[in-house]
């Protein structure tokens, strides 16, 4: 019975291998109507805007674009985005650190939901994030009438700004990092423990290069989500000019004074940086899948 | 008779454990925690009926109309070209596909408010793509639609593209071989495989459109009733500085939120105990 199958399949072998390529692919008409639709769609919601946002940014020639970049307004605005990001970005990154290893080298009760207290920024509206730091810091805030008595100002000015940004951009790095921690398990530690080696030593030479590129990948992700975050800081930047205002709540200003070459041209800066991130987002996959 | 030993809680032989987790705690205590229960303890300033009264007001709860319907379409195109683009980038062959693979993750690293004047000024009465139509599509719920698509476009991409990567060919092969056609095989053998990543790129994407703000204000055009979100319903309140008002509305987008991620997690460990047996 079995050989008669196996002599039967044989016969027809060359048959059936050319009615099973066609079994597993689709219709060329389908393919290419695939093709067509995603190509399509990424061109009217991707590719376009990205383009007209450099072309819209030197319509007015190159003059309007260098002065619109180097306004006093606009440098003040890169440099509060920069000071932001330099306090948020090391922060986050030694809170997803720890909270990685904590969720992935123990067991303890409670982890589950600990997870979820990590990811909750996720989950909050940016409106909201900024609101719950003028409900604790703003003038009826809960530390409201201390921090005025102490002449302390942390909602609209650059402390808020900070806080703020690290409430939206705090879940990336841990995100990135404990799924990758946690199927690389801990055989590794215990045997450089075991070996001798502390535990710092055995963080820095075992652990280290082993999350490399899962660190710079949250690292990447929590950078551009903290040049570009736009309702929290909104709500708790107060909008002074050359003082609390980001670059974009610099091109929000621009934008709806109708400075649209201007506007244009600080946010083909963060363009830039958005391809920019893309780039360095591929490199890290490649260099990840060929370590 | 049982021969199976469980050691008993052995040593923590790795270091660290109290600071780490100690380290943890705290920092999501001060900054998640501590700020988030402030929009919980500030309500309870409010009266029942005054807090009931903010949150029924005709237009915040058209607001809520807005925000959930556009968000829900988003999503649902989301799903439709998010599995195609998916779809095409795992199985075919075409010119430039590793630079269109890498741009699928534009959204992300986009400024919203970058995305959000690019997509107004392209989709305006006067722009690239808005003069070519007879109606309106920025300053009107479909502007909202077509900011929150290109907000979610990388969530479902994303999710669906490495399970479609992971399924063999020998299942598609098995199938095949057995008489299915092309469409069978899609229906029966694929789809429920990708169908648990569809439904949680399809909620990442909806709960991100449902909060989303940068990107909305500047092609929603923002007129009261009509294309209003409840994001910027909570904004108008805080710059006349009505924060209990504000603070009430936040309470319903904050339950509406848990509410979906508490689903997200129910379906995924459902469909997860389909698969497993």
């Amino acid at each position: 019975m079995e050989q008669s199958t196996f002599i039967q399949q044989a016969s027809t072998g060359k048959r059936k291998a050319a009615t099973q390529t066609a079994a597993l692919q689709e219709p060329r008409i389908i393919r290419y109507t695939l093709i067509f639709i995603a190509l399509a769609f990424l061109a009217f919601f991707i590719v376009l805007p990205l383009v007209s946002i450099f072309i819209t940014a030197f319509q007015k020639g190159s003059d309007v674009y260098f002065t619109a970049i180097t306004h006093p307004d606009a440098l003040a605005a890169i440099k509060l985005t920069l000071i932001v990001v330099a306090i948020t970005v090391p922060l986050n990154a030694i809170f997803g650190v720890m909270a990685a290893w904590a969720l992935t080298k123990f067991n303890f009760k409670g982890k589950n939901l600990l997870l979820t207290m990590v990811d909750l920024p996720f989950a909050v509206s940016p409106v909201i994030a900024g609101l719950v730091f003028i409900l604790l810091f703003g003038s009826q805030g809960l530390f409201g009438e201390w921090l005025f008595a102490h002449d302390i100002k942390i909602v609209f000015a650059l402390p808020g700004i900070v806080l703020a940004t690290i409430f939206v951009t705090l879940p990336f790095v841990a995100r990135e990092l404990i799924p990758l921690m946690q199927t690389q398990g801990i055989s590794e530690e215990e045997a450089s423990i075991s070996l001798g080696a502390s535990g710092f030593k055995t963080f820095w030479y075992v652990t280290l290069p082993n999350i490399k590129w899962g660190l710079f990948y949250g690292l990447i992700l929590c950078n551009a989500r903290a040049i570009g975050e736009f309702g929290a800081v909104s709500v708790v930047s107060g909008h002074i000019r050359g003082m609390t205002n980001t670059m974009p709540l610099h091109i929000e200003i621009l934008y709806n004074e109708y400075q649209f070459a201007a506007a244009f041209a600080v946010a083909s800066l963060m363009s830039v940086m958005a391809i920019f991130t893309l780039i360095v987002k591929d490199i890290i996959a490649w260099k990840s899948k060929s370590s | 008779m049982n021969s199976l030993i469980i050691p008993k809680k052995s040593r923590r032989i790795i270091p660290g454990f109290h600071l780490s987790l100690g380290y943890t705690m705290l920092y999501v205590s001060l900054l998640v925690l501590l700020p988030l229960s402030m929009i919980f303890i500030h309500t309870m300033s409010l009266s029942w009926s005054a807090f009931i009264d903010i949150i029924t007001d005709p237009r915040a709860v058209a607001s809520y109309k807005v925000s959930f319907s556009t968000a829900l379409i988003a999503g649902l195109l989301n799903v439709f070209f998010g599995t195609t683009i998916a779809w095409v980038l795992v199985r075919y062959q075409f010119p430039f596909k590793r630079i269109i693979d890498g741009l699928v993750d534009l959204p992300f690293a986009l400024p919203t408010a970058v995305a959000g004047i690019a997509l107004t000024s392209l989709y305006a009465p006067n722009g690239w793509i808005g003069q070519f139509f007879d109606f309106k599509i920025a300053f009107t719920p479909l502007g909202i639609i077509i900011a929150l698509t290109f907000i979610g476009l990388p969530f479902v991409v994303r999710t669906v593209q490495p399970v479609l990567q992971n399924i063999s060919a020998e299942v598609e092969e098995a199938s095949a071989s057995l008489g299915a056609n092309r469409l069978q095989t899609f229906r029966k053998v694929i789809l429920p495989e990708l169908v648990p990543a569809i439904l949680t790129g399809f909620s990442l994407a909806f709960a991100r459109a449902l909060g989303e703000y940068g990107s909305v204000v500047f092609i929603a055009g923002n007129m009261p009733m009509k294309t209003e979100i409840t994001p910027l319903i909570i904004m108008t309140k805080l710059e006349q500085y009505d924060y209990a008002g504000a603070t009430a509305i936040a309470v319903v987008m904050l339950v509406t939120s848990f509410i979906l991620l508490f689903t997200i997690n129910l379906i995924q460990w459902l469909a997860n105990r389909r698969f497993v047996h």
